[in-house]
């Protein structure tokens, strides 16, 4: 198991946004967490990458504790994050936004070669390479995001809502650029309001519901769930 | 709105291309010239006949001194504001820290009565102030948003207060006398200190040379990883920290740096004045740093020595000219008051500065993208 995550609480302020998670996600599998607004699911994605510090529960990662670990040290450790809302560095070029993924890494070639794959999978941001990542479409700030977060060769990259905001041609892109990644040997948890897409790509799920795992199973289980095709997929 | 920022990034980096497209020796020439000049510049026969350019009303080697001195304090409040983008509103609290540390090493009014030597004391002074900055920073650091300027603010006021109503160590309102020139020993032809009461050239060219090696340290700065952790920092913490960047370490260090560059010009300031006391260190001398920084463009130094250079000098140079029309201007009423002005206009029509860096200005053309409300997002 890659990551375990126990019974995870966590607070904002008086405000209880995770009543008691437990999910895990297996080397080398593509896991959707899917789930309404305000359900919590980029709330996950900080406490897994330690962006928010947790009230109580564990965070197991590549069998270590990391639950108390500093979210730069998780980095080294293997957690790749392209946040919600993208988060790329406006005033840096889009070269200098993947080389600042880099920033952890020591091992020249690696990084060359990291480089050359993230162009390879998105060779838009190869033509945009000496443009302001703030001047950047949404879309591409997407891309770079996601390459970026490739760039610090993550063992387990956490997607949260890649497909934001993208063009439905863009959107089937992305999505099969993830099942690249996943095939060329990164773990991806993936946060989705694009439900359909999630799971149809992915190996095994987790619904979230207001701060609570309320179902799990595997991508087509919960894809045929009539209960999930209801609320999730928008078909009665 | 691209089009903006791209014509912003282009016009820079046409300046910089150019500058740099210019053969080594002449880009090594026009830097020695430029500094010939501003040592040559406190000389009455050197600026006397630089008509336009001098100060009429005042002595012309005290106000350079004075600039420069300001000048000082900007490049050292720029790394803290400029690069890591940390509010800093008690930059002159830090000041405070390091002319009372020399005071009270050096002079022999003080309750200590040690007696250091000033170029002892400095050392000593930037210090003390770089701990100050430490014990201060490590717990606002954590938090994010305005905490800092709250604090920072807090801080520089406390130190006031406490310097005038102490009476134990700080004597109060009566300050402390008789701190050291620095280097009584370095005589003149005529026998004189070099440094010493009338003659402000010395110490213009002791800050001048300070600002020169901390500009090359802060240059070296921006260029490793620590100046790459910065920038990170200030465009977006969060995703800074997951690309690795041990952020609280790096805000940290800013904050030290500046901190220390405060104390360094605290020092200076005590070592030229032979006197301090709590009026020294107003609050709205922390605000006008602030507005010098922010005038020449946070986060490039070459912007931060400018916005400087304009907000000491330019008041100055209106005096002597209101002098020679035979008007009567009080500099330091008209510094606040023009520089509250220009301030809002910069801010609707450049917001990035006089000379911002190169990232800075697509930064506020990102925020600027942001609050347009007719951009849909792709
Ligand atoms: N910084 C915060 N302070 C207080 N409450 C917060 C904060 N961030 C999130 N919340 C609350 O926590 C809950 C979960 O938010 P979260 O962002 O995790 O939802 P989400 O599932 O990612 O939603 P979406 O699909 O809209 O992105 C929401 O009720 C939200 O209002
Ligand atoms: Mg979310």
């Amino acid at each position: 198991m890659l990551l375990e995550i126990e019974n995870l609480t966590l607070l904002y302020g008086r405000i209880q946004a995770l009543h008691g998670i437990s999910l895990h996600v297996n080397e080398g599998e593509v896991v959707a967490l899917i789930g309404a607004n305000g359900a919590g699911k980029t709330t996950t994605m900080r406490a897994i990458s330690g962006l928010r510090p947790v009230a109580s529960g564990k965070i197991i990662f590549d069998g270590h504790d990391v639950t108390k670990v500093r979210a730069d040290l998780r980095v080294i450790r293997g957690i790749g994050q392209a946040p919600e809302g993208r988060g790329v560095f406006p005033g840096m070029t889009v070269q200098e936004n993947l080389e600042m993924g880099a920033y952890s890494r020591r091992d020249r070639a690696g990084i060359a070669q990291d480089l050359a794959m993230v162009f390879d999978l998105f060779p838009r941001l190869r033509e945009r390479q000496r443009q302001a990542g703030g001047t950047l479409s949404g879309g591409e700030q997407q891309m770079l995001a996601v390459g970026r977060a490739m760039m610090t060769r993550p063992k387990l990259l956490l997607l949260d809502e890649p497909s934001m905001g993208l063009a439905p041609m863009l959107i089937q892109q992305i999505f099969e650029i993830i099942t690249r990644i996943n095939e060329q040997g990164t773990t991806v948890l993936l946060v989705e309001q694009n439900a359909q897409q999630a799971l149809s790509r992915a190996h095994r799920g987790y619904v979230l519901e207001t701060g609570s795992i309320v179902k799990e199973g595997s991508g087509q289980e919960l894809l045929h769930d009539p209960a999930v095709k209801e609320a999730y997929l928008g078909v009665a | 709105m691209n089009a903006h920022v791209e014509k912003v990034r282009a016009r820079g980096a046409r300046m910089r291309q150019r500058w740099q497209n210019m053969p080594r020796q002449v880009r090594w020439i026009a830097i020695i010239a430029l500094l010939v000049f501003l040592y040559l510049l406190p000389n009455r026969w050197f600026y006397i006949n630089l008509w336009y350019f001098r100060t009429m009303e005042s002595d012309m080697a005290t106000v350079l001194f004075e600039t420069s001195f300001f000048v000082l304090l900007a490049v050292g409040l720029n790394v803290v504001v400029g690069f890591a983008g940390l509010l800093d509103l008690g930059y002159f609290g830090f000041f405070a820290v390091g002319a009372y540390t020399v005071a009270l090493l050096t002079s022999p009014e003080s309750r200590f009565d040690i007696g250091w030597p000033w170029l002892l004391a400095v050392p000593a002074a930037v210090a003390v102030t770089m701990l100050s900055g430490v014990i201060l920073g490590t717990p606002t650091l954590r938090l994010r948003g305005d905490y800092l300027a709250i604090v920072t603010l807090g801080f520089a006021e406390m130190i006031r207060l406490y310097a005038a109503r102490n009476e134990g160590i700080a004597n109060g309102q009566r300050g402390i006398p008789e701190i050291p020139h620095p280097v009584p020993d370095l005589k003149g032809s005529d026998g004189q200190s070099v440094f010493g009461v009338v003659d402000a050239r010395p110490y213009y060219w002791l800050t001048l040379t300070i600002i020169i090696f901390v500009i090359l340290g802060v240059r070296n700065l921006t260029r490793s990883r620590v100046g790459r952790a910065w920038v990170a920092i200030r465009e977006d913490e969060d995703a800074a920290q997951i690309m690795g960047v041990p952020t609280f370490k790096y805000k940290l260090w800013a904050f030290a740096i500046g901190a220390a560059v405060g104390g360094l010009s605290g020092a200076l300031f005590a070592g030229k004045q032979s006197f301090i006391n709590s009026d020294s260190f107003q609050l709205t001398n922390s605000i006008l740093v602030l507005a010098a920084v922010i005038l020449g463009g946070a986060g490039n130094v070459y912007g931060a020595v400018i916005g400087a250079f304009i907000t000491w000098y330019l008041p100055e140079w209106v005096r002597g000219i209101g002098g020679a029309l035979g008007l009567e201007i009080n500099v330091a009423e008209y510094r606040i008051l023009i520089f509250g002005a220009v301030l809002i206009i910069m801010m609707i029509f450049r917001p990035q500065g006089i000379l911002p860096s190169r990232r800075r200005a697509a930064e506020f053309a990102d925020r600027r993208q942001e609050a347009a409300p007719t951009e849909a997002s792709a």
